[in-house]
């Protein structure tokens, strides 16, 4: 606890999840081969012009609501101009004086306290393309570019200077993620790139209003990456100041190998952006019919469900919050607990059984899961009727995950029902007594326990398809005869 | 020597369909032209010989088997070297682009192509059409047909002079501050900028993005109909274009004049103005006044203003469009950088001329911190001004009536200080800023024998009453009949 | 004086373009004349007007989210001043 307050405030570029770039038809997919994905829009040809891709707006409109923004009825796209060899035309469009939306909140957890924190603004612009160095950048004799990816669309959510710990921070970008990929708006993946968070962060004297000398940190590409760049920006900011030596406003790269932010001395100068209304692309007059269109598109968010799994299928804060980490997996806990009516034993299976043979809980993972909830609700229900046991059902289980078939074809087939039929289960117990004579006189001596142990023999003499209620009905009745 | 290539594309086209006539004759005769005549005129960059002769052929075929694809099929036509052509290089008049060969056709372009038209070559332009004589070429300038020793205006000098030479039956230009009216008025040939919006700008090397549109240049106003017709509607293409219904634009013609208003504005006739310019504007205005129109004058205040916005504007948007030319995707690169970004300053040095080097500082200056407020801002919003006064002439006027240039065409290296350059186009300028239709017809000629330009300005969307006004002075009138004397001196 | 050989170079810089130490000067002297004829702008009264960016007054025009085929990459790279494979290259980066 040192005498001086952190100040963040984080910058959200989301890759949108459309079919097309934000101004031509070429693919947005991630991974094709160097330059197959372009065009003369995308490639800033000469005469080239944009074209607004709807669902983009759309996505980001969604966003906004879901977060609380005010949507601006009219929207200007702008051009940003700066030069670099992964920008085709050397300026960006982008959304200046005129953002799609403004004045949000966002929800975070973080110290078991919650605080809202502002977010300034969202809006949209088109992604660059890709540099490539031989070696570092510093050293590379060249450098090459892929341009498959300029062009994609590109959402920056920009929150208030409100988080004051590296711990908000990664809080305010997990529940923004869990929103985005709710939303089907962004893949969400960090590693990849399609979300990409900048930090601004000061440290001021506790107790003072006006903010301190500000930096901002790029290239953190996971939640430990911000949480450790934050963590190292604070360390030497304080440094800084304790020794009172000048801080400089600056752009700093995080590098996770050396786990170190460095100075990116350039950008200084280049900040002269000369913003001007895109003459390319007429104004977007949002409408509210629109917007409420939207707003009835939007789906139950993260936080609302979590808190309605547990009052409407009683589950623990722990179980809900498991649940609703993907829209995939909590969708697929819903159909399968309305299927069966017992909500709390379906999100035993879900959390134990499925999660173990599922790669991921994410969207894609549940949406190949071979064992559809039907298919789920089904093998509970073999174990209500008793036609299984639940040891049984866990090996059926895992048999209808390799092969996709339904609990009852594959007890149907490999006769994995349970026996309950006394003539057959009598003589397995005869069996099972006159083995184990000595057993018996131990229990008709008082030792209670043997009877456990003669169970489990006849559970074993019929490879655990016997009822165990059955089991131990006869021999209740046989022992005092033999 | 000029039997086919003196027709216009209404002749042309009829006689191809008669049978009196093939595309190929005619295509065969316009090369012909251009091999002996164009060593003077210098209006084409490049021809594309082997590619008219094929599409020629084509098109014979067609002829003959009764499918023509209709007025345009088998039309000998050359375009500005602004447009993007697939396969065919397209320089914009500049270094930089001096190898430039698209990968993709302007949709003007294709579109004519679709009609069957023949393309002969493409056309010398200022470069990044930034300048109204053509001596602002990269590579040369080209010559007024009535007088070699002048300018044939510019920037799309080299398709005004194209048409006046009779070396393309009909050319595309584009004009931003008056690049298709001004080079057409000092040429003595049709020219036409449509409303803003009207003709896509896909695959139109920009220059400003506001206010650049295509238009033609043609020997008369049936022509310009007919090439109007062929490019005009919406494209998906481009955001700026406007789904505005495309008229019968030849049927509109026949309607004549009769108790149209047109609106004289007292601030296009100036002191310093060209008298004979005057005279002869005045001289049309009563012609169409005998043809049935009423002549009343009409105020459009803020036109002094127009020039200065213009050059706020203009190179601002410029400055922004030629970022781009950096030497990493095509065109130019200078060789022998140290690194990336002395790259990118040698081939910008190497690559752009004076006169565009002059914009992209002037327009990156005004954007720049601390500017835009005094400068863009301002300018936009007397933008809003100059359209204002246009609106309110349009209550009560069909048509306003003006001269294209208070002078005609120049002497080359007349023009040395670039303020005085630009002043030809204060009479063009705020028609572009108001995004309205305007077309520069023959109107008279000096007494030396250069062309005078008559400006017809319209409502939006309203080529048609143009076309019309444009018909019916012609109907009356032969200045547009008369041909330069090219294989002629100076004088 | 209107604008300063610093604000030329200042320009320059900003703009990607290498001016020799004449051409600077010229530059200089071309833009102050343009600049002070530009002045004209101030003496218009503008309070209340909306600026025009776009002449014809036109909104939302927007594509649907559908895929039209991206060009060959040769297509694409034939113009490019310097390859590297289906790469364009370009000089060593140093920032500034
Ligand atoms: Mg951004
Ligand atoms: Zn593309």
């Amino acid at each position: 606890m040192n005498n001086y307050e952190t100040v963040i405030g984080l910058e959200v570029h989301a890759q949108l999840l459309t079919n097309t770039k934000m101004f031509c038809g070429c693919r947005a997919a991630f991974g094709a081969a160097p330059n197959t994905q372009t065009c003369p829009v995308c490639q800033g040809m000469p005469g080239s012009l944009p074209v607004v891709n709807r669902r983009a707006i759309e996505f980001g409109i969604m966003t906004a609501l879901a977060i609380g923004c005010r949507v601006n009825r009219l929207n200007r796209f702008a051009r940003k101009h700066y030069y670099y060899p992964d920008m085709p035309k050397n300026y960006q469009i982008s959304q200046y004086e005129e953002p799609l939306a403004e004045h949000g909140r966002l929800a975070i957890e973080a110290g078991g306290a919650t605080r809202e924190i502002g977010i300034q603004r969202v809006h949209l612009e088109e992604d660059v393309g890709k540099l490539l160095h031989e070696g570092q950048l510093e050293t590379a004799p060249s450098s090459s570019v892929d341009f498959n990816r300029a062009g994609v669309p590109l959402m920056e959510i920009v929150s208030k200077p409100d988080l004051r710990s590296p711990e908000e921070a990664a809080a305010y970008l997990k529940s923004l993620r869990a929103i985005l990929v709710y939303l089907r708006v962004c893949d969400g993946n960090m590693e990849e790139g399609s979300l990409r968070c900048d930090a601004n962060i000061s440290l001021r004297p506790r107790g003072q209003t006006e903010y301190g000398t500000k930096v901002e940190i790029k290239n953190m590409n996971s939640f430990r990456n911000v949480r450790d760049a934050l963590e190292y920006e604070i360390r030497r900011q304080t440094r800084a100041l304790e020794t009172s030596e000048r801080l400089v406003q600056e752009t700093r790269l995080w590098d996770p190998d050396r786990a170190v932010t460095v100075s990116m001395r350039s950008k200084e100068f280049a900040h002269d952006y000369r913003y001007f209304p895109e003459p390319d692309l007429p104004p977007l007059d949002v409408q509210a019919g629109w917007v409420d269109e939207l707003r009835a598109r939007l789906p139950e968010l993260p936080v609302a469900r979590r808190a309605r799994f547990q009052t409407a299928y009683a589950l623990s804060a722990y179980e809900a919050e498991l649940l609703t980490q993907g829209r995939g997996l909590a969708d697929y806990f819903e159909d399968a607990a309305r299927g069966s009516g017992k909500p709390k034993v379906v999100a035993n299976w879900v959390l134990n059984e499925l999660l173990r043979e599922l790669p991921a809980d994410d969207d894609r993972a549940v949406a190949a899961c071979p064992i559809f909830p039907a298919h789920l609700v089904g093998l509970l229900a073999l174990i209500d009727d008793g036609t299984i046991s639940g040891k049984i059902a866990k090996d059926v289980f895992e048999k209808m995950y390799r092969s996709g078939e339904t609990a009852q074809a594959i007890v149907g087939r490999e006769g994995l029902t349970q026996v309950a039929d006394e003539g057959a289960l009598g003589a397995a117990v005869d069996r099972v007594l006159g083995d184990h004579a000595k057993v018996v006189e131990d229990y008709k001596a008082g030792k209670k326990a043997a009877l456990g142990f003669l169970v489990g023999q006849v559970m074993k003499a019929t490879q655990g398809k016997a009822n165990p209620a059955v089991v131990n009905r006869l021999l209740m009745e046989k022992l005092p005869q033999v | 020597m000029a039997a086919l290539a003196a027709l216009t594309v209404h002749e042309l086209s009829a006689r191809y369909r008669s049978g009196q006539a093939t595309p190929t004759q005619a295509v065969t005769e316009y090369l012909a032209r251009i091999d002996a005549l164009d060593p003077q005129v210098r209006a084409f960059l490049t021809v594309t010989r082997e590619e008219a002769l094929r599409r020629a052929a084509l098109a014979d075929a067609r002829f003959k088997a009764g499918t023509p694809r209709g007025p345009l099929d088998g039309v000998p036509i050359a375009l500005k070297d602004v447009l993007c052509t697939r396969g065919i290089r397209s320089t914009c008049g500049s270094k930089i682009l001096e190898r430039f060969v698209p990968p993709y056709d302007a949709t003007v372009v294709a579109r004519l192509f679709e009609a069957g038209a023949v393309l002969l070559g493409k056309l010398n332009m200022d470069e990044f059409a930034m300048g109204s004589s053509t001596e602002h070429s990269a590579f040369f300038t080209t010559r007024n047909p009535w007088d070699l020793a002048r300018v044939p205006g510019g920037s799309s000098g080299g398709a005004a002079a194209a048409v006046a030479a009779d070396l393309a039956a009909l050319s595309l230009g584009t004009d931003t501050g008056g690049s298709i009216r001004q080079p057409a008025a000092f040429s003595g040939v049709l020219g036409m900028k449509p409303t803003y919006g009207r003709v896509s700008r896909y695959g139109v090397i920009a220059f400003a993005s506001s206010l650049d549109q295509v238009g033609p240049f043609a020997k008369d106003a049936e022509d310009a109909a007919l090439m109007l017709q062929t490019i005009a509607g919406a494209d998906p293409m481009d955001s700026t274009s406007v789904d505005v219904p495309v008229p019968d634009y030849r049927a509109a013609l026949a309607r004549g004049i009769e108790g149209l208003r047109l609106g004289v504005p007292a601030e296009y006739f100036i002191d310093g103005m060209d008298p004979e310019v005057e005279q002869a504007v005045r001289a049309a205005i009563a012609t169409l006044e005998r043809l049935g129109a009423r002549a009343e004058p009409v105020s459009l205040p803020h036109t002094e203003y127009g020039l200065a916005a213009y050059y706020v504007i203009a190179p601002a948007e410029a400055s922004s469009n030629l970022a781009r030319y950096d030497g990493v995707k095509y065109g130019l690169r200078a060789a022998g950088a140290r690194d990336l970004i002395d790259m990118y300053s040698k081939t910008r040095a190497a690559g752009f001329g004076a006169e565009v080097k002059r914009r992209v500082m002037l327009g990156t200056y005004v954007l720049s911190a601390g500017y835009y407020d005094a400068y863009y801002g301002q300018a936009q919003k007397v933008r809003t001004l100059v359209r204002r006064d246009f609106e309110r002439a349009f209550e009560r006027v069909d048509l306003i009536v003006a001269p294209t240039t208070p002078g005609v065409a120049f002497k080359m290296g007349e023009k040395e200080d670039p303020l005085q350059m630009y002043l030809n186009d204060i009479f063009t300028i705020p028609v572009n800023l108001a995004g309205l239709p305007g077309v520069s017809i023959p109107g008279g000629f000096t007494h030396t024998g250069l062309p005078i330009g008559l400006q017809l300005i319209g409502r939006a969307f309203d080529e048609a009453m143009l076309l019309r006004a444009a018909h019916a002075y012609q109907q009356a009138t032969t200045w547009h009949t008369r041909k330069p004397p090219v294989d002629g001196t100076p004088r | 004086m209107k604008i300063s050989l610093a604000d030329v170079e200042h320009v320059a810089r900003l703009a990607r373009l290498e001016l020799s130490a004449a051409e600077k000067e010229r530059m200089r002297r071309e833009l102050d004349g343009i600049l002070s004829y530009i002045d004209k702008l101030r003496a218009v009264d503008t309070s209340g007007v909306e600026p025009t960016s776009h002449a014809v007054p036109v909104t939302n025009v927007m594509r649907d989210d559908t895929e039209r085929p991206s060009l060959p990459p040769e297509d694409m790279l034939a113009n490019a001043p310097d390859r590297h494979g289906e790469l364009f290259r370009v000089p060593r980066i140093i920032e500034e």
